[in-house]
Parts: structure tokens; sequence; C-alpha cells
């Protein structure tokens, strides 16, 4: 049995326990379930990117056959229900409130934009309830639409909310700026870079599904839903939307394929099928189609920003200034506002000793769909911004940009950065150099040369990255306008015959907790890995917990599990130390056996687990019976993944296409508790970052505001074959603010990747800059623009 | 989806009866692309003439100097087909690459031509290779069948039975696919045989297939890659998208037609 449990222990890369279950389509997702008397909803949305509602005719829908319920923003207005909230607050560089525009859960009098919510239907199928939607008879006037982010805060442009001026919504800064003018001042030399930040559409495999279900005689509502947080779930349609009282409301969230940041938040469809389950009677499922998600799943990303980095003689950094307008969509999201401000202007000092930062960040309205957080959720940014600008004045000096990043890495622990961040420890030159050694960066010149005789551009990028995870500590969050605190829970249940139930506040859609969180517990108590059950999404079960996001349920969630388990060592060898008749400090708790130091007397876990239910041998202590032990672990600080990834791409100037050819990853995220499950996290992290640099790009139209990229035939996603072997290294600093050394590593591939890329695309090419996606016809565009026609000839 | 009736027939005669009765019909085959439209509640024909359990029409026979396919015959047929990589290699790589494998063990040579779309592979291999099709009332050759963009000369209640591709001499298919749908968003056939030279492009141009005539012009002079990689194609009339403008979609016909040329030998 210790054999099998040294397989499976810190560091050994265990088999997924929960993949038997879905490779053979056992799992159980949202929309496998299917309650009695269950009905079905299905939402008419907005064609218009905006346009005023004049009226709604219901009334053939109704009569439609199967239809028993049609619903608008009138029906959930007179319930008096709230509308969806975001749960940050931002404050303005003048002290003023971000300026919040109402959010329905169906329209009222405004659509905002293509796919905006606008009636549901609930009828016996969901064929019914489809066609009864396309029988609704809205009256609307169209009016023009602000699309473009670049435009939306002239004074002409159609306004989306009366409530923010010129669509701003709020004007943010973060950081030293007479410090900042200061080093500009004195540069020898300025590099500056205007950059895009390309729109993202989450497109998880699973698409959202909702059943809502009311218990007539206790008055009690259940919600299944696709979530990465049925807690916060609860508490927003609770204490903000008003749904129902929050211990009259079970969230559950099930197995959930994938959310990648987009299951973080609070939508109308799963609003609107809780609360319309105790007008119909009834339970009502609605599952999203692939269409609807690509309409009305919040998106990712879309920046523009205009970064400038000021260098002394030598190369030395002295100051990085940065203005960036951050669309957010036509509402606010759940979290939206915290993601281009404090999840992104802080990590603009990348790895670097960076004296003097400043960050403007313009939060602004459009008729396009909500944006919020993305797999890396702001971090991708910065550090698209950081490590592009840094590149870009490594080769405007003439300096190799492997030396000009070391030349400026941090390299003294702790360091606070002048946009709160404060390192907690890293070796940024270590992972370079295991990087450099990966890729034989030495080589290169060599490897070019040989792609330029094919009539190859070869072309080289670094990313050397931080980002912050492990989020976060809740008095930090608080003071900076979060409405939460951002801690975990846990409980251990050891059952009478040893075997052990955990309850989490994080939750799994495809990270692996269920096998990672076992691993803890079946080397901390020395029972064997299938002994462990993890229990997460479910309301009524665990008692509360923030969820799985910002690469946070191994910092925080195990973390969290790991204080558990001190209570539960403690408590019995209390136990054992009362039943051997011997002193508690001279117990010794190993390989799941306690023994009484110096002495043959010994206690296996099972036999101390019964011991502990049976409470026969407790009498005349104060010892309780049971084994079970809750903790709440708060973070102290951020964690801060690093690490470096260097990319080389081969681009055929025929057709500009370009193929990696060579990627490099080496990423430092403390502590590992499963090799093979982070390696995945990081193959799937790249995969996406690749998919943003080259592949992925949500577009409107910009006159009429229809989503252009509304299915794959348009939006480019990543397949095996636009990707090569990737190659992954890992160094190792443990973090010294949990208590397991853990840093996380969920989004680090997509965070670290779309510079490296990038980088290496204009290496290639011989350029400054090119915007993301790279497309081969952007490429083909950029080569003309650079090699004039007749030369070419 | 919307209502539809279904008709599954037993014969052509009966398929044609059943399309002819119907108000707005549509004929399913392999439903590769009718299927998807369907669900989508894009397209609400009043009947479904499902054709694609009638089994005579899937064959593939080489006889003289042609090879005759049966337009229920999969694209996996064509591509896995002895005979055809024997005679037409270019044919048998060009249905390997269609789609997907769910697609290409699905979908049919008829349904492809039928539906005629601007992206598809199979319309740039019937013009390129002088193919006759032959349908339940006639005989048309390859250059009246394709009219413009998901247009066909068919007529409502006519149906394709097969397809004669005569051998070439030599032939090769050139794909630059669209990096989202992997549909061709430029496609170059080209084929020297008893027809002379042709070169056909697919994907490009706004109005479906077309011939690019510089470049058979071109070909007919001097067989060789370098004969086409001079030829300009004018962007008019090609597609502009975000995919790529009408200038970056001539600069790829230019560069398939000779790495088709290359390939064909």
């Amino acid at each position: 049995m210790t054999a099998e449990i040294s397989e499976t222990g810190i560091g050994k890369p265990a088999r997924r326990k929960e993949d038997f279950r879905f490779i053979t389509g056992n799992g159980h997702y949202t929309d496998d379930i299917n309650r009695p008397h269950q009905t079905h909803a299905s939402f008419l949305r907005s064609p218009h990117a905006h346009a005023r509602i004049r009226s709604i005719d219901i009334s053939d829908a109704e009569k439609a056959e199967g239809v028993l319920a049609v619903f608008t923003g009138q029906d959930i207005a007179r319930d008096e229900l709230g509308g969806l909230i975001c749960g940050w607050t931002v404050t303005s560089k003048d002290g003023e409130p971000m300026k919040v525009g109402p959010h329905p859960v169906l329209a009222l009098d405004t659509v905002r934009y293509v796919g905006d919510h606008v009636a549901m239907v609930v009828a016996e199928t969901r064929e019914q309830a489809e066609a009864a939607a396309e029988l609704i008879d809205v009256d609307y006037d169209a009016l023009p639409a602000a699309v473009s982010l670049a435009s939306c805060q002239n004074g002409d442009a159609p306004q989306v909310h009366p409530e923010a001026p010129r669509n701003t919504c709020f004007e943010w800064e973060l950081g030293n700026k007479a410090e900042t003018e200061a080093a500009f001042s004195k540069a020898a030399r300025i590099v500056s870079l205007d950059l895009e930040n390309n729109r993202l559409i989450p497109n998880a495999m699973e698409p959202r599904a909702a059943i809502g279900e009311f218990d007539k005689g206790t008055g009690d509502y259940t919600l299944w839903t696709t979530s990465q947080n049925p807690h916060v779930a609860r508490l927003v349609l609770s204490a903000f939307v008003g749904v129902a009282p929050e211990h009259k409301l079970r969230v559950i969230a099930p197995d959930v394929g994938g959310g990648f940041g987009s299951k973080i938040f609070i939508y109308s469809e799963e609003t609107a099928c809780a609360w319309a389950s105790a007008k119909v009677g009834r339970p009502i499922k609605w599952t999203g189609n692939r269409s609807e998600a690509f309409l009305s799943d919040a998106h990712g990303r879309d920046h523009l920003s205009k970064a400038e980095l000021a260098l002394d003689a030598d190369g030395k950094m002295l100051g990085l200034r940065v203005k960036t307008v951050a669309n957010l969509g036509a509402y606010l999201s759940t979290f939206s506002a915290a993601v281009p401000t404090y999840l992104y202007g802080t990590l603009l000092s990348g790895q670097y000793d960076l004296p003097a930062i400043h960050v403007e960040v313009d939060g602004v309205y459009t008729h396009t769909a909500p944006v919020d957080a993305y797999r890396g959720a702001g971090r991708p940014e910065a550090t698209y911004l950081i490590e592009r600008i840094a590149e870009t004045a490594a080769r405007e000096i003439g300096m190799d940009p492997a030396e000009f990043r070391r030349k400026n890495f941090v390299r003294e622990f702790p360091h606070q950065t002048p946009v709160i961040m404060n390192y907690d420890i890293g070796n940024y030159e270590a992972s370079l150099d295991a990087a450099l050694e990966a890729i034989d960066y030495k080589g290169f010149p060599a490897r070019r040369a040989e792609a330029e005789s094919r009539g190859k551009l070869r072309g080289i990028g670094f990313s050397t990255y931080i980002e912050a995870c492990g989020l976060a500590p809740s008095a930090a969050v608080g003071s900076l306008g979060a409405g939460v605190g951002l801690w975990e829970s846990a409980e251990v249940r050891v059952n009478p015959t040893g075997n052990i139930d955990v309850l989490t506040g994080s939750h799994s859609h495809g990270q692996g907790h269920e096998t990672t969180f076992a691993q803890l517990v079946s080397s901390r108590l020395g029972v064997p890995l299938d002994d462990v059950e993890i229990v997460h999404g479910d309301t009524d079960k665990v008692q509360f917990g923030m969820g799985t996001y910002g690469s946070r349920s191994g910092a925080v969630g195990m973390s969290a599990i790991s204080r558990a388990l001190d209570k539960i060592e403690a408590k019995a060898k209390k136990i054992a130390a009362h039943l051997m008749e011997a002193a508690v400090e001279d117990i010794v708790f190993e390989n799941g056996t306690f023994t009484v130091q110096g002495t043959d007397k010994s206690m296996a876990w099972a036999e101390l687990s019964l011991a502990a239910y049976t409470a026969h041998g407790f009498a005349g202590s104060d010892l309780e019976p049971g084994l079970k032990e809750g903790a709440f672990y708060d973070p102290t600080n951020f964690t801060f993944p690093a690490g470096c990834h260097i990319c080389e791409v081969e681009i055929d100037p025929d057709t500009g296409v370009t193929k990696i050819a060579n990627f490099v990853a080496v990423d430092d995220f403390g502590t590992i508790i499963n090799p093979m499950i982070v390696e995945g996290q990081v193959h799937g992290g790249i995969a996406q970052g690749v998919g943003q640099a080259l592949l992925e790009h949500g577009v409107y139209d910009p006159e009429s505001g229809q989503l252009v990229t509304g299915s794959y035939m348009d939006y480019c996603m990543p397949r095996a074959d636009d990707l090569p072997s990737f190659r992954l290294g890992f160094t190792t600093t443990e973090c010294p603010s949990n208590p397991l050394g853990m840093k996380g590593c969920g989004e680090a591939g997509a965070i670290a990747s779309p510079p490296a890329i990038i980088n290496a695309v204009t290496d290639a090419l011989n350029i400054r800059e090119i915007a993301m996606p790279a497309t081969p016809a952007r490429v083909w565009a950029a080569l003309q623009a650079r090699q004039p026609r007749a030369a070419a000839e | 989806m919307y209502q539809f009736n279904y008709h599954r027939p037993k014969t052509l005669d009966e398929a044609v009866k059943a399309l002819a009765g119907a108000d707005d019909p549509k004929l399913l085959a392999g439903g590769q692309t009718l299927i998807p439209t369907l669900k989508q509640r894009l397209a609400m024909p009043s009947d479904l003439v499902d054709i694609g359990s009638l089994t005579d029409l899937r064959y593939i026979k080489a006889e003289g100097d042609a090879l005759t396919i049966g337009a229920g015959t999969k694209h996996a047929d064509v591509a896995a087909s002895a005979d055809v990589m024997t005679h037409n290699p270019a044919l048998a790589r060009l249905a390997d690459n269609i789609g997907d494998p769910a697609v290409r063990h699905m979908g049919t040579l008829g349904g492809s031509i039928a539906n005629n779309d601007p992206a598809a592979d199979y319309p740039g291999a019937c013009l390129g290779l002088d193919a006759k099709i032959h349908t339940t009332k006639r005989l048309i050759e390859a250059d009246e069948f394709f009219t413009g963009m998901f247009e066909t000369a068919l007529e409502d209640d006519e149906i394709i039975k097969e397809v004669t591709f005569p051998h070439p001499e030599k032939a090769a298919y050139m794909k630059f696919a669209n990096p989202a749908s992997r549909y061709a968003m430029v496609g170059v056939f080209v084929s020297k045989g008893p027809w002379g030279i042709r070169v056909a492009v697919t994907g490009a141009g706004q109005d479906g297939v077309f011939r690019a005539s510089e470049m058979e012009a071109a070909l007919e002079k001097n067989w060789s890659p370098d004969a086409v990689a001079n030829v300009k194609i004018s962007p008019d009339g090609l597609n502009t998208d975000m995919h790529g403008s009408a200038e970056y979609r001539a600069h790829l016909i230019t560069v398939m037609a000779k790495r088709a040329v290359e390939a064909a030998g």
C-alpha cells in the first residue's frame, strides 16, 4: 500500500481519477441532467447592436403549440428583480466611482448588442420554444451603434448608457506619475509602440446551460448551472438579483466542460431559468448552442494601448508610460472592471527592475458583447505590452534581446514594484538560461541561414513573463474595490472506516482537482489515492467557496485543505495519545501510522478513524467524538509564477503562412503536485496563446455591430496541426507565502506565449509591429509593405 | 430545425416524383451542408427527399479513357479507390483533403457539386478536368454546369446520376485553406489532357469556380511552373473578407497554380 502511495504522492504524475468517467461518456454535465416534468427555454435575442424597443407583441408566441409562458423584461421588472452586477468597483483618477449602466436580466426599453436578451419562451420541448420565440413581434427603432474601440469615446459617438458620457465607464490610473515623467525627461532613449490586444471569444467545449427548479412545498430553488464558482452565483442571485434568499437557493455546478473564465460570471439565462421556474411551476432547462455562445458568452481582451519605455544610455530601463483603452462591451459583466485595471496595471513591471511606471486605463462601453476575464485576464495584456516593447527596445538599441532582459531583471527579493505588487521570490535568470539552452539559442543563426536557403524567413522571439496568481489577500482586494474576499475554504471529513471526503470551495472544470487535491490528502494522511473523494460544486454540500479562476485553486484552495489537514492531524494525535496513554508530544504520525515515540505502541489510520467515531475510549478526556475539520485560508500575498518562453517561427513569404518551428517554455510554478497535469495546463495555455497570436479574432462589423465571427467558419480555433510539439522545462523557487509553496500554473501558457510568438514573427519579417492575430493575409500584407512590389519582382 | 415532410425514395424515379410533387423541396444526400443549415434554422424546405440510401448511386468505374463516379459516392471512397489513384491521383488527393474524416465518410460527389459552394473543392476538379455531369434528364458539360455562387444549371426536378472524369495526362490540385473553416480560400486545379490545358480556380471568385484563361494560355506555350509564376491575376471579381483581400487571393492563385504545376510534373 505504501508503494502505491509513493506513486501518487506530491510530485508524481498520478493518472487523473476523473478521466474514466469523462472518456467513457459517464460525466454528468448540466445538459445530461433531466428533471421530472422538465420544460425547455429559448431566448429571443436582439438582431440589432443598438435599438430602442417600441413594443413587444407576445400574443402569437403564447398561443403556439406547447408554449407554457413567455416572459419579457417587464415581467422581471414587475417582480422587482435586480439587474446583473459587477462585483468590483473601480474608482477613476478624479475620485469618482465608475459609471455603471443598468444590466437588466431581459432588456427593458433598449437593446445594446447583437445577442442581447429580449424575451424568454418556456415550452414543453426545446423545438417548440425556439419556434415560438420566432413568433414574438418586436418593434425595434434601430439606432446607430458605437462599435469601434478607437472611436467610441468621440463626442459624436452613439451612447451606450446615458450614465456614462463619452461611453467612458472609468478613467483609472496607477503608478508614480511624477517619477515617471522625471524618468522620461532624463532618458537617453524613448521607445514607443502602439499595440492592439485582439478580442477573443472563449469557446469552452461545453456551452453554458442551466436548469432552474422550484419546490412549491418548501419554497426552495435549485439551480444546476455551468459555473466555475457556484457559491458566488448563489450570493449574487440572492443578495443582488433577489431571486431567492441565500438559504432557499441551492446552486449546483456539476461536471463542467471548460470555462477559461467565461463561466465565472452570472448571466441572464441561468438567472431567468431559476426565477421563471417558480412562475411556471416546473423545472426549466436551457442549453446554449454554439451560436449563442459566440454571441453572448463574455468575450476577452480587446485593448488598444500606447506604450513608451524610457532607457538610459546603457540600456537600463528607467520608466514605463502606458495609455490603454479597454473595451468593456455593452454591460459590465461580473468582474469586468477588475480585469483591465488591477489584474493588468499591476503586472506592467514584468520581471524588470523598473523604478517608475505610470499607467492610465480608460474602461469604455461599446455596443458589443460584455468583455470580462478570459484565461489570464489582464495579465496576458500586460505581458504582451511589456514583452513586446522590451524586445522592440532591445532591437532598437542593438542589444541581444536575452541580454537586454538579463540586464534589467529583478534580482533581489522581496521586490516592491511601483504598481502595488510585491514580488516575493523568483529566479528569472535561471528560467531564461534553461530556455536558451533548450532552444539552442547559439544555433539559431545557422537555423535561420538554412531556412533562408529554402526560401523561408525564420525568426526568434522571447517572453520573460511574470503573472500574479493565488487570488488573493482579501484585505488587499477589498481596499482596491472588490466586493468579495478571495480566500478559500475546505473541510476534511474522515469517515469511520478511514476513507476521506474532502469538501472544497474550488471548482474543477478540467483542471484535475479530483486527482491533485487527493494526492495532497493521500500523501499527508498515508491513505491510498482512491480512498480520498473530492466533493465540490454544490452549495448544499460545501458551506462556502470562492471558486476556480486566476490559477488560485492550488495556491489558495489546496492551502485551505492543507490547513484543515493540520487540524485533522492535531486532533488525531490527541485521540491517539489518549488511546495509547501517551503524551500528545510523543505521538509521531508517519505513513498512516501513529506511534508513541520510543515505544512499540502504534495505531493504524483506519483503527484511529473508527475509534474517533465509536468514542468508546474518550471517557475522562475533553475530546469530542468524530474527526472532521474545516479551514478558511486567506492568502497573505499574491503568488508570482514566472518563466521564459522562446518561440521560433518560419514564414513562407509566398503565402504569408507562419509555422511555429520550435517552442520552449520554462516555468517556475513553485511546488508541483502532479507534473503531468501541470504540463497539460501549460500545453493548453500555449495552444490558446498561439490562438491569440496567430488565429483567433472576435470581429464585429464596425457599422452594423453584427458579429462577423459568429461561427467556426470565421472564428479560427487552434487545431492540432497548428501547434508544434512544445518543449517544457521547470525551474523552482518555492512560494514563501503559502504552506505548500505553490504558485499556480493554469494561465501561464496563455499569458506568456503571445508576445514570444509575435516577437518571433516581427523578427522573421524584420518589421516593428504586426497586429494579432498575425494571419497569413496580414503577414503577406506586411511583406508587401516592407518590400515595394517592384523590388520583389 | 423547422418541420418538413420526409421522403425516402427507393429509386431515382421515385425521388424525381417526390421532388416534382413538393412545394419547396430539398434533396438530401450526405447532408454535410444541409443538415447543419437545417439545425441552425437557416433553411425551411417543405420536403426533404433523402437519396442518401440509394446505394446504386455509389460506384467508381474505370472504363475506357475515363472514370465514371456515381453521384452518391462518398469522398472517402474516391480517396481510397485504386482506380482513381491509378488514373487520376490528383482527384483522389483532392477528395482526401475535403473537410474532416466525418465529412469525407458522409459527403457525396453529387451533393458537393449540386450545392456548388464557391469554396468547395469538387467544382474545381470538374471544371479542371472537363468533366461530364450526367443527370436524370441529360448530360451537362462542366463548363455549363456551374453558373454562379451556389447556382448550377440543374433544374428543380433534375438529379445528378454520375460524373465522368476523362483521364488527364497530368493534373494536380493545390488548396490554400481558409485558416478558420479549412474550406478552399484559393484552390487551383491544373491539368493537361485530351481537352488541352485547364486551370480551374475555386474559393477565390465571387461567382464561384472559374477558369484562369491567361494561365491556360501561358501553359499552352510552356508547361512549367515558371510559366504561371509570372501570370498576375486581376483582383476584380475576387472575394474580400476578414481572411484576406482580393489582392491577396489574386496573389495566392498564382502561388497555388505554380505549386500545382510543380506537383503535376
